[in-house]
């Protein structure tokens, strides 16, 4: 493949992040892979139901006395924002237009930032009141699901300011064209990941 | 980057063997590491079955044979019988569909890299002295009281390697939804293939729970968190879950690519198209989707209830239809050809017999009631080896007899062959047919003595004999394997004579861009069809001859998985040794510098040139 | 399921199954000698489906024979080229309905026996005067060792359990400490013991055990829980119900004796000095002991679970306990004690009966 080769938006095909056979390949094994994680979690959201407000006699936490929605409401409409600037950038992936796609992907990037300082902020928050990691099964469940998802945000932003570094002055091509393409996919998954928790962990948790 | 064989250091072919992505080449990694760890499970398991030879034996302590047992199961399925299988796919799928690499060569080297670095982490353990003693399925409470590191090699062991066969899965299953040959729809591909196509499926869906289920065993272990400690508010069934979840479909990974060759050998050595392709493929899928739903056959004496126990009874009970649809396609492909007993084939018609055997115990155990009397018997123990070495050993050693040629370029004797087949077919049946009584007669299974006096002496004198067969019987292959090396006699394309599918159309060992033109598919068996009808290379070409797109070699998928197998040991001792975090944190940048240098540096592969495939074309004087 | 005439043509097969099955073990540890209704039930399914499996191999390996002794290439030449078929969808009809009928044939009794083994709901009936109609057992499973509290009787004892026979016993099984199983081969199926749950289930008794080899029927732990899993045998001894009742009279007496320092002798003295904190001598009381209760020592079968009891092995096995169930949490005696102290203890310790 010709990294040099130049395109203009009409030269540039309408599925930039499969028009190679290396990128048919990435396209289709990251949407396995995000299947493979899709387990994942499911198993992680299992454990967590069957263990939650379990803890060792004389456990006072529970998920009512815990959480509070109007935190978890703000990281949730950062992170969903970041999913809907990520397909603005997508938009001007197919458009050909490198610099515009490359300012949504920046403003993603710092949506999910914002996100991953407020779970820090809220994990921090939970710690000083007692809930620490190995405190009963409850904390230790919790912090894995939800921190496993948080790990997730940060490989994304690890992931998404190198793809943006190393690209910054060579501009689209059909090669980094799928790789940015999958990060998308992979942003969007850690968005609907967080959908589930906040509806199944933070929701249900204070009002079911 | 000729395919000559030139004359090179030691060096530079060591490193052409680290750094390789060729498929050809990582499927005989897989093969080598994976033979290894079968040889050290094969001593395990005859120093278990020596310490059961005679009553109240000490040949080894109660200690000692826990970490045996959980070192052999263990072994067994994830460095021995998973690596070998994912060799073959690596060999031999590719030239079945007509592609001249996986999808992801980059993957599949570190695949192989995590898998070898992990099976050594969890070896190592012997070094220490402090060996997984909580048998191969960990449970919870036990594993969480064990001392030492024990149980902490096998979690980030199988952790590393759990990772390499998951990238496995997805890699194999990419190549064949996108790499296929032109004509080579769904239903043309080989059996193989397709077993291998719905056994990746399965990995793709089993391992992240064991990933799971590991992550929250290490960090019980090792970080604090409770899981499964029933004073901290956990609970241990739900490590029996997740390990079943993962472990139930694990065993259904290890026979359908079983399945999938002796397909091959059945229609290859009756001169006969596969009977009931259609039905075949589609048993081999409901199988997959069946597998996943009946883990918890494997806990019905856990006290889940009635209602659980009867809906997971039934289900298991349906898995025996669609593999006895295979049992009887098989003995109808069979029905009406011209069979040749070949070593190969010899394995294959053991197969038939005593996985039969093997599926039907299978059955009994998944009539719960029945259940409860036999679970955790020697009949477990005598079932599950009937259908693991009954299907997927003899898989594997047919296997390795049919495709040696195709991976190597020689023929493994078959005389010695044959003498390998009939020591280890007498011996198996020796070993592991009385323990069918001996289970019924009250012998739990894991036991690491027997008093004198309940009736279990002489059947596990028998057992123990024929053990030692089986040991004759893999010595003589390992002398086959040798000797026949040494003599390096070529072999043509074909040297079975009756090859049906593309790989018996090109070079024993094929050069390393598999096919100098991507071939053309014109049916099931095409290359079969085209020998029929009077083309004697059994190929039509799709395109003309032109440049190639190869990858490149890489050195960084062996880095990585140092990386994390240097992490493991920061992890392993970051509570008891200061160095432990430094290493720890050591260990994962080393990776996560692997891995930017990879992301950061483009890797666009390089081009085999035309003129160097018409040169070697009028060479090999092969494809035309 | 099996009545009637159908019942007489499955006994001819089932005959010819038991020959098949020849080797029947022993007597009191063999599933395939059942002693109880669950073990005859879960018998009878074994028959049935050896018997449908036995008919899926025949008639696999009578395919498979012929097949291969009739389509040899040595006997069709070498050049013969094989019409290649396709397949039949007959035939896959054939060996896809036939297998359903013979899941269903199995699957029916399977759903049965199911419900019926886990149906403990007379567990906690009570008459009139709020007494336990039925006897109920807690096992606890320990490291390496089996506790029986009789919760309704007031006792307990470990490592023997005594059952009357001929009527439904029902047991609660929790483990202490790893997760054990419960099983009593020659009586009926196993039940696991959970660290964080109480599983129920029951078992009836229909032979009693005095005219067995040892006179005891073998009980196992049948899930891995550390070194000395093989170890960890119990025994069951079955009554009649009024001989059970005397020996829970017995039992219940125990508890009267008072200990007269003075009087005891070496034995019992120094018992009093060294076991008495783990070790209870008084059948009366709950479980959760942190050594098996001794009140009924001496009229036990084994030392330990496994070792023959005698004076001599007795001795051994407080010696040096870890030498012979390696991992245990019983503490060695042998350098804390003389041997001329051990036998005192072991003399004591075997006079401790209730039978005799």
């Amino acid at each position: 493949m010709d990294l040099n080769k130049k395109f203009t938006p009409e030269t540039w095909p309408d599925h930039p992040e499969r028009a190679t056979l290396e990128a048919k390949n990435k396209f289709v094994g990251f949407w396995l892979f995000l299947g493979g994680e899709t387990i994942l979690f499911a198993t992680l959201f299992a454990t967590y139901l069957a263990l939650k407000n379990k803890g060792p006699s004389g456990f006072e936490f529970t998920t009512q006395g815990l959480f509070e929605l109007p935190l978890v409401f703000v990281m949730t409409l950062l992170l969903l924002t970041s999913s809907l600037t990520s397909v603005y950038a997508m938009y001007h992936l197919r458009n050909y237009d490198f610099k515009k796609m490359q300012l949504w992907l920046v403003i993603t990037a710092f949506l999910g930032l914002g996100f991953l300082a407020l779970e820090m902020y809220e994990f921090v928050h939970y710690v000083k009141l007692g809930f620490t990691y190995d405190n009963s099964a409850f904390s230790s469940a919790f912090y894995t699901l939800v921190g496993t998802h948080g790990f997730h945000v940060a490989v994304g932003l690890v992931w998404i300011t190198l793809l943006i570094y190393r690209n910054s002055k060579r501009g689209l091509n059909l090669y980094n064209a799928t790789k940015f393409y999958t990060f998308s996919l992979y942003w969007h998954f850690i968005d609907v990941v967080w959908v589930f928790i906040f509806t199944v962990v933070y929701l249900m948790g204070v009002i079911g | 980057m000729s395919s000559v064989a030139q004359k090179r250091g030691f060096g530079a072919t060591l490193w052409d063997w680290l750094t390789t992505v060729d498929h050809k080449k990582i499927g005989i990694l897989y093969l080598l590491g994976g033979g290894f760890f079968f040889i050290v499970g094969g001593i395990e398991a005859m120093i278990i079955r020596l310490q059961l030879l005679t009553p109240n034996n000490d040949l080894v302590s109660a200690g000692i044979f826990n970490q045996m047992i959980t070192m052999h199961g263990t072994t067994m399925i994830f460095l021995a019988a998973m690596p070998i299988l994912i060799g073959f796919m690596n060999a031999i799928m590719p030239l079945q569909i007509g592609a001249r690499d996986v999808a992801f060569p980059f993957l599949n080297s570190l695949g192989f890299w995590m898998f070898m670095f992990g099976g050594i982490f969890l070896n190592l353990s012997w070094f220490f002295g402090q060996v997984p003693d909580a048998g191969w399925t960990s449970y919870a409470s036990l594993a969480l009281v064990s001392e030492g590191h024990g149980v902490d090699f096998y979690a980030i062991g199988l952790q590393i390697a759990g990772g390499g066969t998951l990238m496995g899965g997805i890699n194999f299953l990419v190549t064949i939804i996108n790499m296929r040959a032109p004509g080579m729809t769904y239903m043309r591909m080989p059996l193989f293939t397709w077993t291998t196509f719905v056994a990746s499926a399965m990995i793709l869906f089993a391992f992240p729970p064991l990933t799971v289920g590991l992550f929250l065993l290490t960090f019980e272990r090792m970080f604090g968190g409770n899981f499964f400690d029933h004073t901290m508010g956990g609970n241990t069934i739900i490590w029996e879950h997740i390990f079943w979840i993962f472990g139930h479909p694990e065993v259904y990974i290890l026979i359908l690519p079983a399945f999938g060759i002796f397909s091959e050998i059945f229609s290859i050595f009756s001169r006969k198209r596969l009977f009931g392709y259609s039905a075949m493929v589609f048993a081999t899928v409901l199988i997959g989707f069946l597998g996943f739903m009946v883990w918890a056959h494997h806990m019905f004496t856990v006290g889940l209830g009635p209602t659980a126990n009867a809906i997971f009874s039934v289900a298991t009970m349906a898995i025996a239809i669609p593999t006895g649809v295979k049992i009887f396609n098989w003995l109808l492909t069979m029905w009406g050809g011209s069979i040749k007993i070949t070593t190969p084939m010899l394995w294959a018609l053991g197969f038939i017999p005593t996985f039969v055997m093997g599926g039907v115990t299978g059955v009994m155990l998944g009539t719960a009631p029945l259940d409860y009397q036999l679970h955790d018997t020697y009949f477990v123990v005598a079932h599950f080896h009937y259908v693991i070495v009954g299907g997927t050993v003899f898989g594997i050693l047919a296997g390795l007899h049919l495709y040696w040629p195709k991976m190597f370029g020689t023929l493994l004797n078959e005389m010695l062959g044959k003498v390998t087949f009939w020591f280890f077919f007498i011996g198996f049946h020796l070993t592991f047919l009385i323990q069918h009584w001996l289970g019924f007669w009250g012998m739990p299974r894991r036991v690491f003595t027997y008093m004198d006096g309940q009736g279990w002496n002489s059947s596990n004198l028998i057992s123990t004999v024929g053990a030692l067969f089986m040991a004759i019987g893999i010595t003589v292959l390992v002398y086959n394997i040798i000797v026949t090396s040494v003599k390096n006699v070529r072999v043509a394309n074909d040297p079975w004579g009756d090859g049906r599918t593309l790989e018996w159309a090109i070079e024993s060992p094929p050069l390393y861009y598999n096919f100098a033109q991507t071939p053309l598919v014109r049916g099931l068996d095409t290359v079969y069809i085209e020998k029929m009808e009077g083309n004697a290379s059994g190929l039509t070409p799709a395109e003309p001859v032109q440049d190639i797109h190869m990858p490149n070699g890489s050195f960084i998928p062996f880095m990585m998985s140092l990386g994390l197998f240097i992490a493991g040991f920061g992890a392993m001792y970051r509570a008891e040794e200061s160095w432990g975090l430094p290493v720890l944190i050591f260990g994962l940048l080393w990776t996560f510098i692997a891995m930017a240098m990879r992301s950061l540096k483009d890797d666009l592969g390089y081009y085999v040139k035309k003129d160097e495939i018409l040169r070697d074309m009028k060479r090999k004087g092969g494809q035309k | 399921m099996m009545k009637g005439l159908k019942k007489w043509r499955l006994f001819s097969l089932l005959a010819a199954l038991t020959v098949f099955l020849a080797g029947c073990g022993q007597e009191e540890l063999s599933t395939l000698l059942p002693a109880g209704q669950v073990g005859k039930d879960q018998f009878k399914l074994l028959m049935l489906s050896s018997g449908i499996m036995l008919f899926v191999i025949v008639a696999v390996m009578v395919i498979y024979l012929i097949a291969i002794v009739r389509f040899r290439r040595s006997k069709l030449g070498e050049d013969h080229i094989p019409e290649q078929v396709e397949g039949s969808h007959t035939l896959e009809l054939v060996w896809t309905v036939i297998p359903v009928l013979l899941v269903l044939l199995l699957a029916v009794p399977t759903v049965y026996y199911t419900y019926k083994f886990s149906n403990v709901t007379a567990m906690d009936v009570v008459d009139e005067e709020g007494n336990a109609e039925n006897l109920v057992v807690d096992v606890t499973a320990k490291l390496y060792w089996w506790e029986f509290e009789y919760p309704n009787l007031g006792i307990v004892t470990a490592q023997e359990l005594v059952v009357p026979t001929d009527e439904k016993v029902y047991f609660n099984l929790i483990a202490a400490d790893v997760k054990h199983s419960f099983w009593i081969p020659a009586i009926g199926g196993k039940l696991d013991t959970n660290v964080e749950n109480v599983n129920k289930f029951y078992l009836t008794f229909d032979k009693e055990s005095k005219d067995l080899k040892d006179g005891v029927f073998y009980g196992k732990c049948a899930e891995l829980c550390g070194p000395s899993h093989a170890l960890m045998d119990f025994k069951v001894k079955t009554l009649p119900r009024a001989e059970f009742d005397k020996w829970v009279t017995a039992m219940k007496a125990t508890g009267e004796e008072t200990t007269d320092v003075a009087a005891a002798g070496q034995g019992e003295e120094l018992f009093q000095q060294s076991c008495i904190g783990c070790h209870a001598t008084s059948a009366v009381g709950e479980s959760g002991a942190v050594g098996p209760n001794l009140a009924s020592f001496g009229d036990r079968n084994r030392i330990a679970g496994f070792m023959d009891h005698d004076q001599e092995s007795l001795v051994e096995w407080l010696s040096d306990t870890q030498e012979h169930k390696p991992g245990n949490l019983m503490p060695s005696f042998g350098e804390q004690l003389s041997d001329e102290e051990l036998n005192a203890i072991a003399e004591y310790l075997m006079s401790l009966s209730v039978e005799k």
